[in-house]
């Protein structure tokens, strides 16, 4: 007796059924709450990026030599150079696009099918767009500049390592969530929310509006500080 | 699974929300977003002056975004808080490590030199 209670206490079945049993903390739909555990990891990941490149920011001020981002992201417009002028677009494409999803995200809790699609499809573009203005930065700074993700001729090496780091992995988010909006507005459009209900539009919105989030930091602390 | 749709105001309350909101909220970050680019343009001094405010400015947007655009405010309590506590430790990382950095620049002025 004493034996198999023990024995049943370990087993693998007594730890599925415990963990999969009716039990919720979060009195939301699983895949929402799944999504906001999520984003509260990815919140850390972008967090300790950020963090430590403060640091490695204030450790280059010993020689004053990190180099100033007004100059590096100045953009030529005929004789004048407008600092942070594509950074500044950017910033506008990435907030339009979330304006455009909060509106998805609208049209979805009316159940209204080709509004939430289209407004998708519209915020999934800009996204695009923002990814596309990201790879003509890039290639600006990496030729025509001369940075590298280990040295730059501008000052600070760690200016590359951490600009690389934290443009990249968050170019990385607005890629992986273009592919995701294109594959709910697809399922939209097939209708297979209308058999349940929008909420993965909602989901797909928690993910790009954290996506927004991200750049509203990095838009302050990396190129405006 | 719609299981939990049922039992819960919350997905119900997101509804009420009228676009007009959604728009306002839009028009807001942008605002903030081109303060904080001009406090940047025209160079606002003191410093100090200047990054509080773009600080500021971030934490306001990021507020605007996680509760009307993420809908955060209509949540439950217990959703809100075990999503926007533990970012809180954040805190402790930027503690250590800011002192970190101000000591590696201490100890390169000291070898390296001005």
């Amino acid at each position: 007796m004493e034996r198999r209670s023990k024995h049943t206490l370990k087993s693998p079945s007594q730890l599925v059924s415990d963990w999969a049993s009716d039990l919720s903390a979060f009195k939301v739909v699983w895949g929402k709450a799944m999504m906001w555990i999520f984003l509260l990891s990815d919140t850390f990941i972008f967090g300790s990026f950020i963090a430590s490149y403060a640091s490695a920011r204030l450790a280059a001020s010993a020689t004053n030599s990190w180099p100033s981002p007004k100059e590096v992201f100045a953009l030529r417009i005929g004789q004048t150079e407008v600092p942070l002028l594509l950074i500044a677009i950017m910033t506008v494409v990435l907030i339009s696009s979330s304006g455009t999803m909060a509106i998805a995200v609208y049209h979805a809790y009316a159940k209204r099918k080709v509004q939430t699609a289209v407004f998708m499809v519209i915020t999934a573009l800009l996204g695009l767009t923002f990814v596309s203005m990201q790879a003509f930065e890039w290639t600006h700074l990496i030729v025509d500049l001369g940075f590298r993700p280990w040295a730059n001729p501008m000052g600070a090496p760690q200016f590359g390592s951490s600009f690389f780091m934290l443009t990249g992995f968050h170019g990385l988010h607005v890629t992986i969530g273009v592919i995701y909006l294109t594959a709910v507005a697809v399922r939209v459009l097939k209708g297979i929310y209308d058999r349940g209900s929008y909420v993965g539009v909602e989901i797909c919105g928690l993910y790009w509006h954290f996506v927004d989030l991200v750049w509203v930091f990095i838009f302050a602390f990396f190129y405006l500080f | 699974m719609e299981y939990a749709e049922t039992t819960t105001g919350a997905t119900k309350g997101e509804q009420h929300q009228p676009i007009r909101v959604y728009l306002v909220v839009w028009g807001l970050l942008f605002v903030l977003s081109a303060m904080s680019y001009f406090l940047d343009y025209f160079d606002v001094h003191p410093d100090w002056l200047r990054h509080f405010l773009i600080t500021a400015f971030a934490l306001i947007k990021a507020a605007l975004i996680v509760g009307f655009f993420m809908h955060m405010r209509f949540e439950r309590l217990g959703l809100i808080l075990a999503i926007l506590l533990p970012p809180l430790l954040l805190l402790a990382l930027v503690a250590i490590l800011l002192p970190e950095g101000n000591y590696v620049a201490g100890v390169r002025e000291l070898f390296l030199g001005r």
